[in-house]
């Protein structure tokens, strides 16, 4: 390999793509969706929905097809080259990012249910639950409920429990998920399906703590309250009741050894969706953070203000060096992110980069979007224009998939070379 | 593709300036510091490491492997090590590179072939100049024709090895068409006016001196470039990514050494850095490293493919001048009361890292 910057081709005509699918379905309508919180973005799904079912579709044939045909199935697996599939991912997540956080949010698919699946399902697993995402009209969502009323960032203290029922073949599910994105899409505008952690044995701690699938239909599954929101408000936020849900004994995720394991290996595999996870955040923060850095370079230049890339410091007015640091930031945000992605495209370990990602993007581009706010003015504060709404938006990639803390302790942790017990 | 792994050949070559760092320059340094003079010994090791005769063209008979990115690389390594040491070693490369890029034929043949020898030879770049308003796209020093001549006149500073340098690269402002130049100076010419050695907060084993160019006379070949000139905005923009390169290392050596310090000093019964206000401040420090190293690779391999990188290199040596100022200063606090005595490395990498936005021009890649 050799150091490079350079975006394939096909992969920067995808991510123009999605900012056309940006400017058409979500720009327009994004004042609107914010305004009206619980409102659909019908245009959205409804544009991206053949899309992500036939993305879906391919990645589900290369599991049946052989390897020959350029599938997984059988054989020797082949040594994998580096590919660009979250390459892809993070810049079309940056390009719909900036069209609308909330509404990237409610992109009809596995999403995180997804995220998870891909990592710990079997493979029979992966044909049986996300077929539904490869097929039809109508779209269907996925979604992940890990945090609860007395566990965010401390996810090890899970209080919903699966008890097996032998006489039914059953797990039987109790307790309440809250903070649950896109949960109502598809629990019930859908027949989606919900990752649940829940814990088998609460003795056990993080060992007993197991991935399950609840789908769509699940009799004592209900959503609880409808979150009302900061920001991203066209996002579907839900809690969700479990009360005796019972679902199929093979809806526990992963390989038989995984779920009975008696050690943590089905929480590691929660833990693992966040090195993917964690930078998609990172880049749909970029986006949130470009818009709003376009957005006032674009009316500075129309007050006849330019910024300059040669001046020496003591040269430079105080919006020339505000406007400077923005790039500045965001650069160094966009390119933690890129690094972390190439990593996961190679295959290589990459949890302390997507956390570096992570906290740097989310703070960067939150600053970036107050800083844009108080730049416009009193332009910048009005709902005329999107910018305050942008700073709203922008605050929720601080504080989901793991707040900034929780991602900062993960990194000093590793450049310490401390376990959870030496830095706590 | 992208990627964030260096080549084989480049991994090979850190590893080479690593051991040189770690094992010759850091057991140096403080002394070197003290007492303002580098031992020669020390500079001759780092340039056998070869960075400068590597960029030389193979005609001339270096290897012509002449890389912006692989020159980041390099530099980060040499100012792990020390900050006065790395410019010291890399000095030779403020007159080499630019003539490399846009010398005549002539000067190419002239001058290059000086620096494959074993033997380090001192040579330096003006662009500088005294004050506390400098903009290096506004020069007060001025190249006037004069009878088929040239004639320079100005004053510069902080011109590394100024006192030894055979050569010396002087930038100017083109009287005629406004725009800056460079004018190779031979050591001896009539009209330079060397002033004695500058006295600085940090870079105190690196001599670097004032210089007076007054009625300087040379002749118009020595304009680099020649008739065509050379491209000032590209030197800057590679001078930008240099520094900011040099920045990381040292915000890297106060990093790595605070958080080392952190692991073992215990207080309360246990080591520092099991506080979260202690290991917040370290992981901050790191992602503030990785952000600034990954502007200025980011620049650099955006120059090695012969692309305008002046908003990279820009935003790049911005970044990494704020950044490498946190960074040690956090490292001088993380050390507390060590962290101030001189006998501990870490203020010294603080005053080197508070000159950055100064050092202008005075390191190349």
């Amino acid at each position: 390999m050799a150091i490079s910057f350079e975006i394939p081709e096909f992969v920067q005509q995808m991510a123009q793509m999605a900012g056309f699918m940006a400017q058409t379905y979500m720009r327009p309508y994004a004042r609107q969706l914010d305004e009206n919180e619980h409102e659909r973005p019908k245009a959205f799904v409804e544009a991206m929905w053949p899309i992500l079912r036939d993305q879906q579709k391919a990645t589900l044939e290369k599991l049946t097809a052989p390897p020959a045909n350029g599938g997984d199935k059988g054989g020797e697996p082949k040594k994998k080259r580096p590919g660009t599939r979250n390459l892809q991912l993070m810049l079309m997540i940056e390009q719909l990012a900036w069209g609308d956080a909330g509404v990237y949010l409610c992109l009809p698919s596995a999403g995180l249910g997804g995220f998870a699946i891909e990592a710990v399902g079997t493979t029979e697993q992966k044909l049986r639950l996300l077929t539904r995402f490869a097929e039809g009209d109508q779209p269907v969502w996925g979604a992940m409920a890990i945090t609860e009323p007395g566990a965010g960032s401390d996810n090890s203290s899970i209080a919903t429990t699966a008890v097996f029922d032998e006489e039914h073949n059953q797990w039987v599910i109790n307790g309440e998920k809250i903070f649950i994105t896109s949960g109502k899409l598809a629990l019930e505008e859908s027949n989606g399906l919900v990752i649940v952690w829940a814990t088998v044995n609460k003795a056990a701690g993080r060992a007993g703590i197991k991935p399950f699938v609840v789908e769509a239909g699940t009799p004592g599954v209900s959503i609880g309250k409808v979150e009302i929101k900061h920001g991203i408000r066209a996002s579907d936020t839900v809690s969700i009741v479990f009360n005796d849900a019972r679902i199929p004994a093979d809806n526990i995720l992963g390989s038989p050894e995984v779920q009975a394991s008696s050690e943590d290996k089905g929480f590691k595999g929660a833990m693992a969706t966040f090195d993917a996870s964690r930078p998609i955040v990172a880049a749909s923060a970029l986006g949130v953070g470009r818009a709003a850095l376009e957005f006032v370079k674009e009316k500075l230049a129309e007050n006849g203000v330019e910024i300059p890339y040669t001046l020496p410091y003591h040269k430079l007015t105080a919006v020339q060096r505000d406007v400077l640091e923005m790039e500045a930031q965001w650069k160094a945000a966009y390119l933690l992110t890129l690094r972390s992605i190439a990593m996961l495209d190679e295959g290589l370990h990459n949890s302390l980069e997507a956390s570096m990602a992570k906290v740097k993007a989310a703070k960067a581009c939150a600053w970036i979007a107050q800083k844009a706010v108080e730049m416009l003015g009193m332009m910048g504060y009005s709902r005329e224009w999107l910018v305050e709404k942008w700073m709203r938006d922008s605050k929720i990639a601080e504080i989901y998939e793991g707040t900034n803390q929780i991602n900062t302790l993960i990194v000093a942790r590793r450049v310490l070379d401390y376990s959870r017990r030496e830095l706590a | 593709m992208v990627s964030f792994t260096p080549t084989e050949e480049q991994q090979l070559l850190l590893d080479t300036i690593r051991r040189y760092a770690v094992n010759d320059v850091r057991a140096a340094a403080h002394e070197a510091d003290e007492s303002g003079q580098i031992p020669p010994e020390l500079t001759r090791t780092g340039w056998q490491i070869g960075l400068v005769p590597s960029a030389i063209p193979e005609e001339l008979g270096g290897f012509g492997e002449m890389s912006a990115l692989t020159g980041v690389l390099a530099a980060e390594e040499l100012a792990f090590g020390d900050l006065a040491v790395a410019l010291q070693v890399l000095s030779p490369a403020l007159l080499a590179y630019p003539v490399s890029l846009y010398g005549t034929a002539e000067q190419r043949e002239n001058l290059l072939p000086a620096f494959l020898e074993e033997q380090f030879i001192p040579a330096t770049a003006a662009l500088l100049e005294p004050g506390i308003s400098f903009d290096p796209f506004d020069l007060q020093t001025v190249a006037a024709a004069d009878n088929g001549k040239i004639c320079l006149n100005g004053s510069k500073a902080y011109v590394p090895l100024a006192e030894d340098a055979r050569m010396m690269l002087v930038y100017a402002r083109n009287a005629e068409s406004g725009d800056v130049d460079a004018y190779i100076v031979e050591k001896g010419a009539a009209g330079v006016q060397i002033e004695k050695r500058e006295q600085l907060m940090g870079l105190r084993a690196l001599p670097t001196y004032r210089v007076h160019f007054v009625n300087v006379e040379i002749e118009a070949a020595a304009r680099l470039g020649g008739a065509v000139g050379s491209d000032f905005n590209v030197l800057l923009n590679r001078s930008q990514v240099a520094l900011a390169a040099l920045a990381v290392g040292v915000a890297r050596a106060a990093f790595e050494y605070a958080r080392d310090y952190a692991k073992q000093r215990v207080q309360f019964g246990k080591p520092i850095a099991q506080n979260q206000s202690i290991a917040f401040m370290l992981a901050e420090m790191a992602i503030e490293i990785d952000s600034a190293r990954l502007l200025a690779w980011e620049a650099a391999w955006k120059l090695d493919r012969g692309e305008d990188a002046t908003r990279e290199a820009y935003l790049a040596k911005q970044y990494a001048d704020k950044m490498v100022l946190q960074v040690a200063d956090n490292g001088v606090q993380i050390l507390g009361g060590y962290g101030f005595i001189r006998e501990y490395p870490v203020e010294r990498w603080l005053r080197n890292g508070r000159g950055f936005p100064t050092f202008t021009g005075m390191a190349i890649v």
